[in-house]
C-alpha cells in the first residue's frame, strides 16, 4: 500500500521597511553604524519613555498591502508580545496581533507555465529586536542599532503545495516589495527573511497534518532545499509509522538538514495585550485611496507592457524586471528614443557587460546618452561599428556621443558624391583585383570593401558603399565587354 | 529689608514678580525648611540644593536683566520621584533604580522648567507608585505632618506631605487609582487627577499606562489650577495625549461663588452604610450642603458597577504593570545582580533582589492575569467590566455636571496598620479607582477634620476634559467654606493614636 502525499506550505515573510527613521523614535534605520550608535532612550527601552508611530512606516505597509490586493483594517491595534531576551529592550515587542493593518490579499505565482493565486492572510506591522553577539569569551554582547526598526510580516495562507511554489511565491513577493520601494529585499543583511510552515497529508484529506516551522533560511535556494528536505522528512517519519511533533526547526544550510530548536511544550506564553501607549491606528479611506493612486507599476504589468507595447521578448522583459532600477533606466532611455529593441540590446549586452546594475545610477552613460547613441545609428549619422567605439569612449571619458563624434570626426559619410569618389579611387587603384572580379572571382568584392573602409576610417555609410561599389564594378565589367 | 515669605504658590509667584522676594530667597527659604523639618517628615528622597540655587540665581539674573520670565519664575516645587529629571537621580523609590540618572526630562518637568519653576528635589512614594501609604518605599518612611505616627497616604505621599508641611510651594504627583487624591485627602491639601490624556505621560515611569496621569498638588484650589495650567496640554511625544486645547480657567476660578444652574450628583454607592467613617460622612454631607447653598442642585445618582471597580482595577493595573516593569532586567540600567551564572539567573536575581514585596506581588498577579488560558477570564473580563464602569459614568453625566464623594473612606491611618493586609490597604482607594478606569478628571480638596484633628478629603469627579468645571465648583466651595489655609502645627509632632 502506498500513500500519495500532498505538502501544505505557508510562508511568513519579514520585510524591513525602507523608512529613514525607526518605528517609534527618530533614530536612523541605516544598516551598519558603530555598535549601539543608532539608539536613544526610546529604542533602548528606558523607563518613562513612550512610542510615537512613524507615519512613513504606515504608508509603506499600506503600499505593500495594496500591491498585494489586501483589505485595509481600520482601526488596527498594536499589542505587546512579552519575552525576556537581552536584545529586546522593553521585555516586549510591539507588534500587531489580533487586529493587523492589512488582511485578505493574494499574489499570483507562475510555476511550469501555470498561474495560481496564493492567499495573503495578513500583513502586520512590528518593531525589530536588536542583535545578540555571542563572543568566544562566553559573554553575550548586545547591539541595539536594529532595535525598533520597522518591519512588516506578510503571512500567506497555507496554499503552497511544493518547494517550487514556495520559492515562486517568495520571488514574486520579493519583486513586489522591491518594485514598490517598501523594502530593499536584501536577504543577506536580513531585511527580507522567511520562515516556512510545512506539513503533509494524504492526497484527498481535508484536515491539515501537524506542521513544523522552519527558520534560518537566508537564500531562495536555502528555502527550496529546506522545504524539500522537510517535506521528505515528514513523509519518511509518517511512512515509518512515526509522528510529527509540532515544533520549530532550524535549517542548517551546510549540513543540508533541519534540526529541532524548540518544541510546543517550551513555546513561549507571550501574554499579548493591547499596547496602552498607542491608540488604535485609524487609516482614513481617502488615505488608502491616495496610497492606491500612488502605487507604482508592478513587475507583472511592466513585463506585459515591455512585450506588448515595446515588442521585447519575454526573456528580455524578464531580464529588465530583474531590478527596479533597470526598468527605470530602460524606460528613461525609451522615452528619449523609441527604439526599444536596440536600447534593450545595448543596455543588457553592452552596458551591463561592463557596469553592474548597482552602479548604473552613477554611470556616465545615462539613459539619455545611450538613447542618443542609438538615435545616431538609426539616422545613419554613425555606423553600428563606430557606435561601439563611441560607446567605449563614453564610458571612459564621460562625454556625450555628439561631443565624441565631433572631436574625433566620426560622423558617417552619407554624401553619395564623396562616397563615390572614394570607391572610384579604390577601384582605379586596384586593376588586378578588378580583373579578378571580372573573371568571375566575386569574393574579391570583400577586398574592395575592406580597402574603402580602411581609407575612410570606417566613416562611410556601409549600405551606400555597397550600392556604389556594386554599380562601379558592374560598369567596369560592362566597359570591358 | 526682608519680607515675610508668602505662603502658597500664587502668593509667592506674585511676590517674586513684584520683586519683594528673589528666587534665591524663596529657594533658600524652602531648602532651610527641608533641612529643619524633613528629618521628621521624610518627604524628600533627593534634595538638589545646588541645582535649585543655580536655577534660582539664573532666574534672578534674568529678571534683573529685564528678560521675560515664565509663569512660575522662581517658584520652588517638588516632584514625585517617578518623573524623569535629566541629570537628577530618579528612583521610583525602588532599589532597582537606586542610582538611575535619567538622560532626559519628563515633558511635565520640561514644561515646569520652561515656566522657570525651581526644582527642589524628588519626593518619596510607594515603590513604582504601588501602594496607598508610601510605606512601600524601598528607602524611607514618610510621615503625615498632621500626625507623624500616621501615613501620608500614597502613592504620592511624599508630594502631599511636602506640600502640607510647606517644604515646597507645590508638587507634582501621579495618580493611577487615587495616588494623588487619597494622599491629598490624608494631608489636607488639594490634588487633581486630570482627565486621561490631558497631561503628558512622557517621562512618567509607567505603572499602569492606561490609568496613569500626572497631576498637580498644592495648598489651595487656585494654586493647584495654576500648576495644572503649566503642565497640561498636548504633547506629540505621548500618543495618548489629547489635542483638545487646555481650558481657560480664569472664569472658573472667579470668586463669585455662584453655582446656580449646576447639577451635582451624589452616587449612592459612594456613601455605603458600612465602611465609611462617620466623621468623613458628616464632613462630606455638610460640604454638600454648602454646595447646595451656593445654588447647585443636588441629585442622587447611581453607579451600579462600582462594587467591581477594585477587582477590575487590580487586574488591569497589575497586568499592565507586569508588562511595564519587564524592562527592568538588569541589562541596560538599574540593579544587576553580582556575577550571575547565566541569563536566567541574571533576570531572576536582579529582579528578585531589587523589587520590593508589593511590586513583586503585582508583577506576579499581572503575569497570571495575562497568561494563556487565564487571560480571557481575568484581563479580558476586567476590560469588559471597565467598559461597564465607564458607561455608568456616562449615564450619570447625562444627568449631572459633576459628582461629589468622599475621597477616602477614612482619614489617615497609623503607619504599619495595614501593611500586613494588602486587601485592607487596597480599600483605601475604593472611591478613587473608578475615576481612573473611566479616564475622568478627579479632584480632592479638604472639607474639614475628624475628631482626631486629621484632614478629611472631598472628591469631585467631572466629565472628560472638564477640569474647568471641577475647578469652578472647588473654588466656590473653598471660598465659601474657608477650608483652605489650615496648616499642621510646627514642629510636627506625633499624636497619641487612638486604638
Amino acid at each position: 500500500m502506498s500513500i500519495r502525499w500532498e505538502a501544505v506550505i505557508g510562508l511568513e515573510v519579514h520585510c524591513q521597511l525602507l523608512t529613514r527613521e525607526k518605528l517609534f523614535c527618530g533614530c536612523p534605520t541605516t544598516f551598519g553604524g558603530a555598535v549601539n550608535d543608532h539608539t536613544c532612550p526610546i529604542c533602548l527601552g528606558f523607563p518613562g519613555v513612550m512610542p510615537v508611530l512613524n507615519g512613513e512606516a504606515v504608508a509603506l505597509a499600506l503600499t505593500a498591502g495594496l500591491a498585494l490586493d489586501c483589505r485595509v483594517r481600520s482601526p488596527s491595534v498594536f499589542a505587546r508580545k512579552h519575552y525576556f531576551y537581552p536584545d529586546l529592550p522593553k521585555g516586549y515587542q510591539v507588534t500587531q496581533y489580533e487586529a493587523p493593518i492589512l488582511e485578505f490579499g493574494h499574489l499570483a505565482i507562475e510555476v511550469d507555465g501555470a498561474s495560481r493565486d496564493i492567499g495573503i492572510r495578513r500583513i502586520h506591522m512590528e518593531e525589530d529586536a536588536g542583535k545578540s553577539i555571542h563572543a568566544d569569551s562566553g559573554a553575550t554582547l548586545v547591539d541595539l542599532n536594529r532595535a525598533g526598526v520597522p518591519l512588516i510580516e506578510i503571512v500567506s495562507d497555507p496554499d503552497l503545495r511544493s518547494a517550487d511554489e514556495a520559492v515562486a511565491y517568495l520571488k514574486a513577493l520579493h519583486e513586489i516589495v522591491r518594485f514598490t520601494g517598501v523594502c530593499d529585499g536584501n536577504m543577506e543583511e536580513g531585511s527580507f527573511r522567511c520562515d516556512a510552515n510545512v506539513s503533509v497529508r494524504p492526497v484527498g484529506q481535508r484536515t491539515l497534518g501537524t506542521r513544523t516551522e522552519l527558520k534560518n533560511m537566508n537564500t531562495f535556494r536555502g528555502v527550496q532545499r529546506a522545504v524539500e528536505y522537510e517535506i521528505a522528512r515528514h513523509i519518511q517519519v509518517l511512512e515509518d509509522g512515526g509522528r510529527i511533533d509540532q515544533e520549530t526547526r532550524l535549517w542548517d544550510e551546510n549540513a543540508g538538514r533541519s534540526r529541532a530548536m524548540r518544541g510546543k511544550e517550551d513555546a513561549h506564553d507571550y501574554r499579548y495585550f493591547p499596547e496602552p501607549d498607542l491608540p488604535p491606528l485609524v487609516v482614513a479611506p481617502d488615505r488608502v485611496e491616495a496610497v492606491r493612486a500612488a502605487l507604482p507599476e508592478l513587475p507583472r504589468a511592466i513585463r506585459r507592457r515591455l512585450v506588448e507595447d515595446h515588442g521585447l521578448s519575454t526573456y528580455d522583459a524578464a531580464v529588465l524586471t530583474g531590478e527596479p532600477a533597470l526598468v527605470r533606466w530602460f524606460d528613461a532611455a525609451v522615452a528619449a528614443h523609441p527604439n526599444a529593441k536596440a536600447l534593450c540590446n545595448w543596455l543588457t549586452t553592452e552596458l551591463l557587460g561592463r557596469v553592474p546594475v548597482s552602479a548604473l545610477a552613477a554611470c556616465p552613460v545615462t539613459p539619455e546618452r545611450l538613447a542618443r547613441l542609438v538615435a545616431l545609428i538609426d539616422d545613419q549619422t554613425i555606423s553600428g561599428k563606430i557606435a561601439k567605439t563611441i560607446f567605449e569612449k563614453m564610458l571612459l571619458s564621460g562625454e556625450t556621443p555628439d561631443a565624441i563624434i565631433d572631436a574625433e570626426g566620426l560622423r558617417q559619410v552619407t554624401d553619395t558624391g564623396a562616397i563615390e569618389a572614394t570607391v572610384r579611387a579604390v577601384v582605379a587603384a586596384n586593376p588586378a583585383q578588378v580583373a579578378q572580379f571580372r573573371a568571375g572571382k566575386t569574393t574579391v568584392r570583400g577586398f574592395f570593401i575592406g580597402q574603402i573602409m580602411r581609407q575612410s576610417g570606417g566613416k562611410l555609410n556601409p549600405a551606400l558603399v555597397n550600392e556604389i561599389l556594386d554599380r562601379l564594378l558592374a560598369q567596369a565589367t560592362d566597359q570591358e565587354t | 529689608m526682608q519680607h515675610a515669605m508668602p505662603e502658597g504658590l500664587r502668593a509667592l509667584r506674585d511676590a517674586l514678580v513684584a520683586g519683594q522676594v528673589s528666587a534665591v530667597e524663596a529657594t533658600r527659604h524652602h531648602l532651610d525648611r527641608i533641612e529643619r523639618l524633613d528629618a521628621a517628615v521624610g518627604a524628600y528622597l533627593t534634595v538638589d540644593a545646588e541645582g535649585a540655587l543655580a536655577q534660582a540665581h539664573a532666574i534672578d539674573a534674568r529678571r534683573r536683566a529685564g528678560e521675560a520670565l515664565g509663569a512660575l519664575a522662581g517658584v520652588p516645587l517638588g516632584l514625585k520621584d517617578n518623573l524623569l529629571t535629566q541629570g537628577l537621580r530618579t528612583t521610583c523609590a525602588s532599589r532597582m533604580l537606586d542610582r538611575f540618572v535619567p538622560p532626559c526630562d519628563a515633558t511635565v518637568v520640561r514644561r515646569l522648567r520652561e515656566a522657570d519653576a525651581v526644582v527642589l528635589g524628588k519626593l518619596n512614594m510607594d515603590e513604582f507608585a504601588m501602594g496607598s501609604s508610601t510605606e512601600n518605599s524601598a528607602f524611607q518612611v514618610t510621615r503625615n505632618p498632621w500626625d507623624l505616627r500616621r501615613a501620608p497616604g500614597g502613592s504620592s505621599g511624599g508630594s502631599a506631605a511636602a506640600v502640607a508641611a510647606g517644604l515646597c510651594a507645590g508638587a507634582l504627583g501621579s495618580d493611577t487609582g487615587g495616588s494623588i487624591r487619597q494622599p491629598a485627602s490624608f494631608c489636607g491639601v488639594v490634588g487633581l487627577k486630570p482627565t486621561y490624556g490631558r497631561v503628558s505621560r512622557f517621562g512618567l515611569i509607567a505603572f499602569a499606562s492606561s490609568l496613569d496621569q500626572v497631576g498637580p498638588m498644592a495648598r489651595d484650589v487656585r494654586d493647584t489650577a495654576t500648576l495644572f495650567e503649566a503642565i497640561g496640554g498636548f504633547d506629540p511625544a505621548d500618543s495618548t495625549s489629547t489635542e483638545a486645547p487646555m481650558p481657560a480657567l480664569g472664569s472658573a476660578l472667579r470668586a463669585d461663588g455662584d453655582l446656580s444652574g449646576l447639577r451635582i450628583g451624589l452616587p449612592r454607592e459612594y456613601f455605603p452604610d458600612e465602611g465609611l467613617a462617620p466623621d468623613v460622612r458628616a464632613a462630606v454631607e455638610s460640604a454638600v450642603e454648602v454646595l447646595r447653598g451656593l445654588g447647585a442642585e443636588i441629585v442622587s445618582v447611581s453607579l451600579p458597577h462600582t462594587q467591581y471597580a477594585i477587582s477590575t482595577y487590580y487586574l488591569i493595573a497589575t497586568a499592565e504593570a507586569s508588562s511595564n516593569l519587564a524592562r527592568f532586567d538588569g541589562v541596560r540600567y538599574g540593579h544587576r545582580t553580582a556575577a550571575p551564572a547565566d541569563l536566567q539567573t541574571l533576570y531572576a536575581r536582579s529582579r528578585g533582589e531589587a523589587f520590593g514585596l508589593e511590586v513583586a506581588r503585582r508583577i506576579m498577579l499581572g503575569t497570571f492575569a495575562l497568561s494563556a488560558g487565564y487571560q480571557d477570564a481575568y484581563y479580558g473580563k476586567a476590560a469588559q467590566v471597565r467598559t461597564l464602569i465607564r458607561r455608568d459614568f456616562e449615564a450619570a453625566f447625562a444627568q449631572v455636571d459633576a459628582l461629589v464623594t468622599p475621597t477616602s473612606p477614612t482619614t489617615a491611618f497609623p503607619l504599619g496598620e495595614r501593611l500586613a493586609d494588602p486587601l485592607q490597604m487596597y480599600l483605601a482607594d475604593i472611591f478613587t479607582i473608578a475615576c481612573n478606569l473611566a479616564g475622568l478628571p478627579g479632584l480632592s480638596m479638604p472639607c474639614g477634620f475628624d475628631a482626631a484633628g486629621l484632614p478629611i478629603g472631598l472628591q469631585l469627579l467631572g466629565r472628560p476634559f472638564d477640569e474647568a468645571g471641577l475647578f469652578r465648583i472647588a473654588a466656590a466651595y473653598e471660598d465659601a467654606s474657608g477650608t483652605a489655609g489650615h496648616r499642621p502645627r510646627e514642629p510636627f509632632v506625633a499624636q497619641e493614636v487612638p486604638r
